[in-house]
C-alpha cells in the first residue's frame, strides 16, 4: 500500500512495460479469435472472408474424438499422478533426515528442469523396441520378441504421469506441510493407528491440496504437446498435436485457431470449477 | 496394534521407493544408453564408447540451437525481470485503475496452453507482416516467463518489513527513492532467483517455441526434437545425459546454498 496514498509521478513508467506485454498477449489471443471465423483457402497461408464453417467441422467425429481422447488421457494422468504423488509428498514432508529429504526432492524435481524433450526422449528409450523394458525382458528370457509398447495410449499416460509428478508432489507437499501435526498427534494419543490417522486426519486435511493438485495436472495435461507427439507417434493424438498438424501440414490455421480456442476455453472452465470448489471447501473450514 | 498398522510403515517405504524408481528410471536409462557404441540405440549397450558425446557437442544444429537458446533466453529473462519487477511492484504497492485486470493478464500464461499462445503469436506476427525472427521468439518467451518473475517479487515483497518503507517515507523519501534505496536492494536475492528460474524455463521451452521459430532461429529443444525425428542413434541420449547431469549438479548446489524446500515452501510445519 502506498504511504498516505501518495501516487508517485513515475508510476506510469512502471506500469507501461507490463501493460505492453499484456497487450501483446491479448493481441495474439484476439488474432486467434479472429482467425477462427475466417475461411481456409487450401494451399495458401492467406485466409478468406468471415465464415462460421470452421465451427461446424468441430462436430466431426475425427475432431470430437481428439477432444475425448485428450480428456480421457488427462483424467487418467491426473488420477494416477495423485495416487503416486501423495505417498511421495508425505514422505518428503515427514522425512526427518535432511540428507534423505534433499535427495528425494532433487530426484523428483530433476525432470521439471530438464525440459519436455529430454523427458520425453527418455521414455522413447525406456519403451522402444530395443529399449530398457524390451531389452531387459528379452535378456531375462521372459519374451522371445520385443512387444510394441510405444505409440499407445498407455505409454503416453505413463510418460505424462512421470512428467506431472514433480508438480503434483510440490503442490501436495505444500498442503501437507501446512497441516498442524498436533491434530495427528492428538488422534494417535487417543488410540488411532497410523492408517487410521492417515485416513481420518491427514487425508481429509490435505483435501484442498489434493483438489488443486489433481485439477492443475488435469488442465496441464490438456495442453501437453511433446509427450503425445513423440511417445504417441501420430497414433495417439491430443488437441495440441492436431493443432500442430493442421497448422504445419495442412496450413489450415483458421481451424487450428478454433481448436486452440476451444481447448483454452475447456481449461478455463475446469480451473473456474476448481476455484468454486476450493471456495466451498474453505467455507467449510479448510484452510487453503 | 493391528497387523495392518504394523505393516503400514514398511509398505509405505516400499511404495515410496517404487515411485522414486519410476520417476528416476528414464533419466538413468538415458545415461546408460548414452555410453553405448552401436549407432542404433539399444539397452543394454553391448559395447561402450564416448563418441556420441563428441557428436552431441559438435553437431552443427545443436551448437546453433545452443547459441540461439542462450541469446533468446538471456534477452527474454532479463526483459522479464525488468518488466515483471516494475509491474508486480506497481500492482502490489499502488492502487490504480485496471491493476487487477493487468495482473490476471500477466499471470494468465500459467494456464494458457503453450500451443495456443504459439499459434496466436504466429498468426499475429504474420498479420503484422513480421518475419519469424528472433524478436518474435524473445517476445513469446517474455510472455511465458513474466509470471514466474512476478511471483518471486510478490514473495520477496511479503517478507519486507513495511516499517522500513514508512520510516523512509516519514523522513521525506519519495516513492522512487523508497523503491531504489529500500525495496530494490532487499528484493535483489529474490530477483536473482526469479531471473534464474525464468532463464531455465525459457531455455527449455519447447511447445510454443516450435510454433514461432524457423530453421534459423530454432532453439536447442527444437533442434533436439528435429533430431529425434530424423535419427535413431544415441547422440540425443548423450546430449540428454549432459543436460540431466548439469541440471542435477545445479539443483544440488541450489539446495546447498538456498534450500530447495524453502524455495518451494514445503518445509514441515513447526
Amino acid at each position: 500500500m502506498a504511504i498516505d496514498g501518495r501516487r508517485p509521478t513515475l508510476l506510469p513508467w512502471f506500469i507501461a512495460p507490463a501493460a505492453l506485454v499484456a497487450m501483446l498477449l491479448v493481441a495474439s489471443l484476439a488474432m486467434l479469435f479472429q482467425y477462427s471465423f475466417r475461411a481456409h483457402l487450401p494451399g495458401t497461408l492467406d485466409v478468406g472472408g468471415f465464415t462460421l464453417d470452421n465451427f461446424q467441422d468441430l462436430g466431426k467425429w475425427l475432431y470430437l474424438r481428439v477432444f475425448i481422447d485428450s480428456l480421457v488421457i488427462s483424467a487418467w494422468t491426473a488420477g494416477l499422478s495423485l495416487l503416486l504423488g501423495y505417498p511421495l509428498a508425505l514422505a518428503l514432508v515427514r522425512c526427518r533426515s535432511p540428507w534423505l529429504k534433499a535427495a528425494i526432492l532433487i530426484a523428483v524435481i530433476i525432470p521439471m528442469f530438464t525440459g519436455d524433450i529430454v523427458r520425453t526422449y527418455s521414455w522413447l528409450i525406456v519403451l522402444g523396441t530395443r529399449g530398457f523394458i524390451n531389452g531387459s525382458l528379452l535378456g531375462l528370457g521372459v519374451i522371445d520378441a520385443p512387444i510394441p509398447l510405444l505409440f499407445t495410449t498407455t505409454a503416453v499416460v505413463v510418460a505424462l504421469v512421470q512428467y506431472s509428478l514433480p508438480v503434483i508432489v510440490v503442490i501436495l507437499s505444500a498442503a501437507i506441510s501446512h497441516i498442524d501435526s498436533d491434530y495427528e498427534k492428538a488422534a494417535a494419543s487417543l488410540g488411532a493407528g497410523p492408517l487410521s490417522v492417515l485416513w481420518n486426519v491427514t487425508l481429509p486435511l490435505s483435501m484442498p491440496g489434493i483438489l488443486s493438485g489433481t485439477v492443475t495436472i488435469f488442465a496441464w495435461t490438456m495442453s501437453a504437446f511433446a509427450t503425445p507427439q513423440l511417445v504417441g507417434g501420430g497414433k495417439v493424438n491430443m488437441v495440441s498435436n492436431m493443432v500442430y498438424h493442421l497448422g504445419f501440414a495442412s496450413f489450415n490455421f483458421p481451424f487450428a485457431a478454433v481448436l486452440s480456442m476451444v481447448s483454452l476455453l475447456l481449461i478455463m472452465m475446469v480451473l473456474a470449477l476448481l476455484g468454486l470448489w476450493l471456495r466451498r471447501l474453505e467455507r467449510r473450514g479448510f484452510a487453503g | 496394534m493391528r497387523l495392518a498398522d504394523r505393516l503400514a510403515r514398511p509398505v509405505f517405504v516400499a511404495i515410496v521407493a517404487l515411485v522414486l524408481a519410476f520417476v528416476t528410471l528414464p533419466s538413468l536409462v538415458v545415461v546408460v544408453v548414452a555410453f553405448g557404441d552401436k549407432s542404433i540405440m539399444m539397452f543394454p549397450p553391448d559395447a561402450w564408447s564416448l563418441r556420441w558425446f563428441e557428436r552431441a557437442l559438435t553437431y552443427p544444429d545443436f551448437r546453433k540451437g545452443m547459441v540461439n537458446g542462450l541469446y533468446i533466453s538471456a534477452w527474454a529473462s532479463l526483459l522479464a525481470v525488468a518488466v515483471g519487477t516494475m509491474g508486480a511492484y506497481a500492482i502490489d504497492r499502488f492502487r490504480f485503475r485496471g491493476s487487477a485486470l493487468l495482473e490476471s493478464l500477466l499471470l494468465s500464461p500459467l494456464v494458457i496452453p503453450h500451443f495456443t499462445l504459439g499459434v496466436g503469436l504466429l498468426i499475429l506476427a504474420s498479420g503484422l507482416g513480421l518475419s519469424r525472427g528472433y524478436a518474435v521468439v524473445v517476445l513469446c518467451h517474455l510472455i511465458l516467463v513474466v509470471p514466474f518473475v512476478m511471483r518471486s517479487v510478490y514473495v520477496s515483497l511479503k517478507n519486507i518489513d513495511p516499517m522500513l518503507e514508512r520510516a523512509a517515507a516519514s523522513l521525506g523519501a519519495r516513492p522512487l527513492t523508497v523503491f531504489l534505496r529500500i525495496h530494490l536492494p532487499l528484493l535483489a536475492p529474490g530477483l536473482a532467483g526469479g531471473w534464474l528460474f525464468a532463464f531455465i524455463l525459457s531455455f527449455n521451452e519447447f511447445t510454443a517455441t516450435l510454433f514461432v521459430t524457423n530453421n534459423t532461429t530454432q532453439t536447442l529443444p527444437v533442434a533436439m526434437y528435429n533430431y529425434v525425428r530424423e535419427y535413431a542413434d544415441p547422440t540425443m541420449a548423450a546430449l540428454s545425459a549432459l543436460l540431466i547431469g548439469i541440471t542435477a549438479l545445479f539443483l544440488v548446489v541450489a539446495n546447498r546454498f538456498l534450500g530447495l524446500d524453502r524455495i518451494l515452501s514445503i518445509g514441515s510445519h513447526r
